[in-house]
């Protein structure tokens, strides 16, 4: 009964959120309106997410959030350094293929988007049967590093998350 | 008060600023669409993001009307582009035969799922 009217508790508490952040007001009247919504939205699209797709430890996920933060900051200054003291033709750049163990579709959505966020890597491309990912690395001498560093760093944290 | 905040957000945008050139200066200067697409998916965000950060310290602590709104903004462009960036790779792997060719293996049965199926890295290195 409670998973029929409220399928994703978490979601509707997001959304709920995010319409308190975009009026920009916390007030009663608001709070009824973002929880009516988040009530709303998750019925309608609740058939795109088969398996539900909330992360089982939401906790976790804030922290792998933080991690995630940081790291952009760190390959922001990397990535500005090689624009500007390397030469474009000194660059190794190349295409890496990380063999992916997470199956759950929101995860490998949260793990492409982290891989184009953080240092020197943006993922490309996902094979059609999704058991790998290919990345593009700016700057890579050692494929292999690459590819361990992503799986240890985030893919590990993140199915401790969803699986 | 007023002053320390009125210095931190300048100091931010100059930061921010900092980071949307590195952005803009990679994407001229870069050889190649796929290491092109590095600069303005990471260094314009960070720079956008220290940007807002300044907005809402400027409205927080000079304006005295906190705003939230800058919280929004960063999380959608957080949202939106790793999934531009990897439309554009997309597009440019289907469309370049050059970058078909330079395609790791899969590793698995399938090939990637830009091309038509059959030809995958392997068959193209092969």
């Amino acid at each position: 009964m409670i998973a029929r009217v409220l399928p994703q508790p978490i979601l509707t508490l997001v959304l709920a959120g995010v319409w308190l952040l975009l009026v920009n007001d916390v007030s009663a009247g608001n709070i009824v309106l973002g929880l009516v919504i988040g009530f709303a939205v998750p019925q309608v699209t609740g058939r795109y997410w088969p398996d539900g797709g909330m992360p089982r430890h939401p906790l976790r996920l804030a922290a792998y959030g933080a991690i995630v933060l940081w790291d952009i900051v760190v390959s922001n200054i990397e990535v500005a350094r090689l624009v500007l003291f390397r030469r474009s033709e000194g660059l190794a750049s190349r295409f890496v293929t990380i063999p992916l163990e997470l199956r759950s579709a929101e995860a490998i959505a949260i793990l492409a988007a982290t891989i184009t966020m953080t240092p020197g890597t943006v993922s490309a491309d996902l094979s059609a049967d999704g058991t790998s990912l290919l990345v593009h690395c700016l700057d890579a001498e050692d494929p292999d590093a690459v590819a361990a560093q992503i799986k240890e760093r985030y893919e590990r944290r993140l199915k401790e998350i969803f699986e | 008060m007023a002053l320390v905040a009125e210095a931190l957000a300048a100091a931010l945008i100059v930061l921010g600023a900092f980071f949307l050139f590195v952005g803009s200066f990679g994407l001229a200067k870069l050889p190649d669409m796929m290491r092109r697409l590095h600069a303005p998916t990471k260094a314009t965000t960070l720079g956008i993001g220290f940007t807002l950060i300044a907005s809402m310290v400027w409205f927080g602590g000079v304006a005295g009307d906190p705003s939230f709104h800058e919280l929004m903004i960063t999380l959608f462009l957080f949202l939106t582009a790793p999934v531009t960036a990897q439309m554009i790779s997309k597009a440019h792997i289907l469309r370049s035969a050059q970058t078909q060719a330079e395609l790791p293996p899969t590793g698995g049965d399938a090939a990637w799922a830009t091309l038509p199926r059959d030809r995958t890295g392997e068959d193209k290195a092969g």
